[in-house]
């Protein structure tokens, strides 16, 4: 049976054919998504920017170029995005290459790595462009053949009249395909019937990558380049006083010394332009170390210009925001005061986390060449539209003479979302009148803030003499941002429900890292719940189904944020996949199941005892993100998440002191390591046909919970304060009861 | 500034530069291999990795001065083609995600393998250890290097 897909273009669409030169075809297009529009806003762009454009073209040989719109970020969509196009162009993958496009608002749009959303806003989009062409190369083949367009057929880029046998290629009817006009409807290809849709296809950088090939911002070079690095100020709170760059100045190689100020007087500032230190000492020189060398030799006083604040201010700070009466209230379901009086018993947790850095391993860098009448910005960057509003800002050029293009990024996790090292690199160029390569060391990057906020929270949960969740109380706080999600579970299973979020202003800045907010929040959650079960005497997973359960057949509220079917789902996947009931002797097991970025996750730590200590051996995830476009690359996106979420929940932080970062790189600031990695992931995706949705964050945020509830089965001892590998050390383990 | 003699890929090179500078800023800014990465310019991520007469080191902690007449090696120099088995075994589990860090740690699997070719999962994870993977691609790094063992075996 065939079931068709039709999608009628919108109206408000641009569609342009045209010929290549040299014979082929070009095809430009712009279309809205089917994305839903709530979904589409993502740090407040408009409805239009959700919309996704892109171009192919096929050449006579029937070679086919794929531009991929989107950043790299290494969650692969510079292969996936392809992969789509290709499905519904009816092409072999080898006939296929990628090119990254630059920065070009005329014919794409959402050109931005963020929010999981790359493949779920491009969806519908990349897969018209692919079937509107092939429709086109139809039309023009049937008038070759002089045949009904119906009466052929497509494979794998050859074209067959099903009547007579005759073929033609895709690259013999491109450069006819150029003249016929766009289709107003075209029909999409039943998903049972994809052949690179649901395929491991692999990643297309590869082999430049195990080369050695300059693909990074960091690497790009322009002969007459020189080099710029900065100095920021040495705490949050403080500016520069006085500078004598004399003896910088004298050294050899080195150009130029001045200071600048990134968000001056009557600067258009975008959300994307967090910037802790605007003002910033530049120097500049023909090679890195002579200007780092150069650096070292500033000398530079620094005078208090705001508060200095200390990690243990935060806390302070959050822990009275918590202790406060007559809080904002961010949702509240039936009674929750009167379920908490009527409770049999009430279990009270509290759970925190640091600040924490970015780290991408590509230290922030980016080329500029900043001229009279226009500008070249050439880096990593997740976010292209936003800077280039912000270098047109700065450097007083129009947009349309600014142009950007994307290399791939050693690295994103939030913090390329915000472009100050961009908007400071066109300073630097247009200051120095040269083409210059900012590149910031490590400690630069470590300590210029853009952090993760530090959270704290308090949950609260009444059970009533029959052990039955009767109400619950979330309350949580954070630097500059609280971590909640009033309308996510177990909003929607609880009678009475309460939820409030506050935060603390705070000059140490913060952003968006690694699934924003729920990074923290799922955790705690997730190693509350599990607690909650326990006290009521309940299996963690039927305990989860039961409230899964309720908000599916009899919900609390309207505004539920997640389909508790879909997630019952991954939970019950998994209680199968990994026989939850049965585990290996001397394995201690926790559960943990969070939705985010439209995304369902559940997981299982095993962790067992070496040498007296607790050990993660295995992790189990199963995960409901829709159709898997790449299942290789899905799996390793999926495992990269849950060792950077355990790797983050064991190991890292940031602290402050005095508004000092007491971080400033790896010796320090620790990041997990080969040896304390998982043994091994077992990930299994749950098969519903659903058009796709997020994956390079949801499988990060719920695995610190099962991690946690598995060295409780373990130890005895709850886990409430990040990083745990505090209590990994000096945790006593029972003996295994075999 | 001194002339400095190197060898780099078979190849040799006078560089005048400061006799401080970093093996990696010398590959870097001078001769333009850039596959060796910087991460940290403290020998703590691995990134920067290359060989010297065989052996992995942090080129961002080796000053130039000290390299003498040992035989540098960059990823760009483990094969012309890509054909190590380290690296193909790399491909053949597409390892990597954003791959700043690969190629440092195609270099010290490269020289683990060298001397331990029938290197344990716990040689594999304690050789390792010197080389940050943000992504957290350590599983696949891992599966990679016991498949490029046995090829090279």
């Amino acid at each position: 049976m065939t079931v068709n897909t039709s999608t009628t273009i919108d109206r408000r669409s641009f569609l342009k054919a045209s010929a290549l030169a040299g014979g082929g075809f070009v095809l430009g297009f712009q279309w809205l998504t089917g994305s839903r529009p709530e979904a589409m806003a993502m740090h407040g762009a408009s409805k239009a920017r959700a919309a996704i454009n892109a171009y192919l073209k096929i050449d006579e040989s029937g070679m086919v170029t794929i531009l991929s719109p989107n950043p790299e970020i290494g969650q692969n969509v510079k292969t996936s995005m392809p992969m789509i196009v290709a499905e519904e162009l009816d092409v072999d993958w080898n006939q296929v290459t990628v090119q990254q496009a630059g920065l070009d608002t005329d014919n794409f749009t959402r050109q931005l790595a963020g929010g999981s959303q790359s493949i779920r806003h491009g969806w519908n989009g990349l897969r018209m462009a692919g079937a509107t062409a092939r429709r086109m190369l139809l039309e023009a083949a049937a008038q070759r053949l002089g045949v009904p367009a119906g009466e052929l057929t497509t494979s794998r880029g050859v074209i067959t009249h099903t009547g007579s046998g005759r073929t033609l290629t895709y690259g013999e009817v491109a450069s006819d395909a150029a003249t016929m006009e766009a289709p107003a409807d075209v029909t999409l290809k039943d998903p049972k019937d994809f052949t690179i849709i649901g395929t491991t296809r692999k990643n297309v950088d590869g082999p430049a990558i195990v080369m050695g090939k300059p693909l990074f911002g960091i690497d790009y070079h322009r002969d007459g380049m020189l080099i710029a690095m900065i100095v920021h100020a040495p705490a949050f709170g403080m500016r520069l006083a006085s500078m004598d760059a004399s003896a910088a100045k004298a050294m050899p190689g080195i150009t130029d010394v001045f200071t600048i100020n990134a968000a001056p007087e009557g600067f258009n500032r975008q959300w994307s332009d967090i910037n802790a230190f605007p003002e910033k000492v530049v120097v500049v020189g023909r090679s890195t170390w002579e200007v780092l060398k150069a650096k070292r030799a500033l000398v530079l006083e620094w005078e208090t210009a705001s508060s200095l604040e200390s990690s243990a201010d935060h806390a302070q700070g959050l822990d009275e925001l918590l202790a406060r009466d007559g809080v904002e209230i961010a949702r509240r379901d039936g009674n929750p005061e009167q379920a908490f009086r009527d409770a049999d018993r009430i279990i009270e947790r509290s759970f925190g986390a640091p600040f924490l850095a970015h780290n991408t391993l590509e230290p922030m860098n980016f080329f500029a060449d900043v001229q009279e009448d226009h500008a070249e910005l050439v880096g990593p960057i997740q976010t292209p539209e936003f800077l280039r509003r912000s270098v047109a800002s700065v450097t007083g050029l129009p947009e349309e003479k600014i142009s950007i293009d994307m290399t791939r990024m050693g690295g994103g996790f939030g913090r390329r979302l915000y472009g100050n090292f961009g908007v400071e690199a066109a300073i630097i160029s247009q200051t120095a009148k040269a083409p210059i390569k900012l590149v910031y060391t490590r400690e630069d990057d470590m300590t210029q803030g853009t952090y993760r906020p530090a959270y704290r929270v308090t949950y609260r949960a009444a059970l009533d003499a029959d052990n039955n969740l009767i109400g619950f109380h979330v309350r949580g706080a954070g630097i500059n941002e609280g971590p909640l999600f009033p309308n996510r579970f177990p909003a929607g299973a609880v009678d009475h429900y309460l939820a409030e979020n506050l935060s603390l202003e705070s000059n140490i800045t913060t952003g968006a890292w690694r699934a924003p907010r729920s990074n923290f929040i799922a955790g705690a959650e997730q190693s509350f719940l599990d607690e909650v079960a326990e006290a009521a005497g309940k299996d963690p997973i039927e305990f989860r189904l039961e409230l899964f359960d309720r908000a599916l057949y009899s919900p609390v509220g309207e505004d539920n944020d997640y389909d508790a079917a879909r997630f019952a789902g991954v939970l019950r996947l998994l209680r199968d996949k990994c026989d939850w009931a049965a585990p290996a002797p001397g394995v201690y097991r926790g559960v943990s199941a969070y939705y985010c970025h439209n995304s369902y996750v559940a997981q299982v730590v095993d962790m067992v005892v070496q040498e007296g200590k607790p050990k993660i051996q295995k992790v189990w995830c199963a995960i409901d993100c829709g159709i898997v476009v790449n299942p290789g690359a899905a799996l390793n996106q999926v495992e990269g998440g849950i060792v950077d979420g355990i790797g983050h929940a064991m190991y890292s932080a940031m602290t402050i002191a005095e508004g000092r970062p007491e971080q400033d790189n790896f010796h320090s600031y620790r990041l997990i390591r080969s040896d304390e990695a998982p043994v091994e992931i077992a990930t299994f995706f749950v098969d519903n046909g659903i058009d796709p949705t997020g994956l390079g964050e949801p499988s990060l945020p719920p695995v610190s919970a099962a991690l946690a509830n598995a060295f409780a089965r373990a130890t005895g001892e709850r886990l409430m304060d990040q990083p745990f590998v505090r209590a990994f050390e000096s945790v006593e383990i029972r003996q295994p009861t075999g | 500034m001194a002339n400095i003699t190197l060898t780099v890929n078979g190849e040799q090179h006078v560089l005048d530069v400061m006799p401080d500078t970093p093996l990696l800023w010398v590959l870097r800014d001078h001769l333009n291999l850039v596959g060796a990465k910087y991460g940290c310019g403290i020998a703590q991520c691995g990134a920067c990795t290359v060989h010297l007469n065989g052996n992995a080191v942090r080129s961002c902690s080796v000053p130039v001065s000290v390299v003498g007449d040992q035989a540098i090696t960059t990823i760009e120099g483990l094969s012309a083609d890509g054909s190590h088995p380290v690296q193909k075994a790399w491909l053949e589990h597409d390892v990597p995600q954003c791959g700043y860090c690969q190629a440092g740690q195609i270099m010290q699997a490269a020289a683990l393998l060298a001397e331990n070719p029938g290197a344990s999962d716990e040689d594999i994870e304690r050789g390792m250890r010197g080389n940050i993977c943000r992504c957290g691609t350590y599983v696949r790094i891992k599966a990679a290097i016991r498949s490029a063992a046995g090829e090279m075996r």
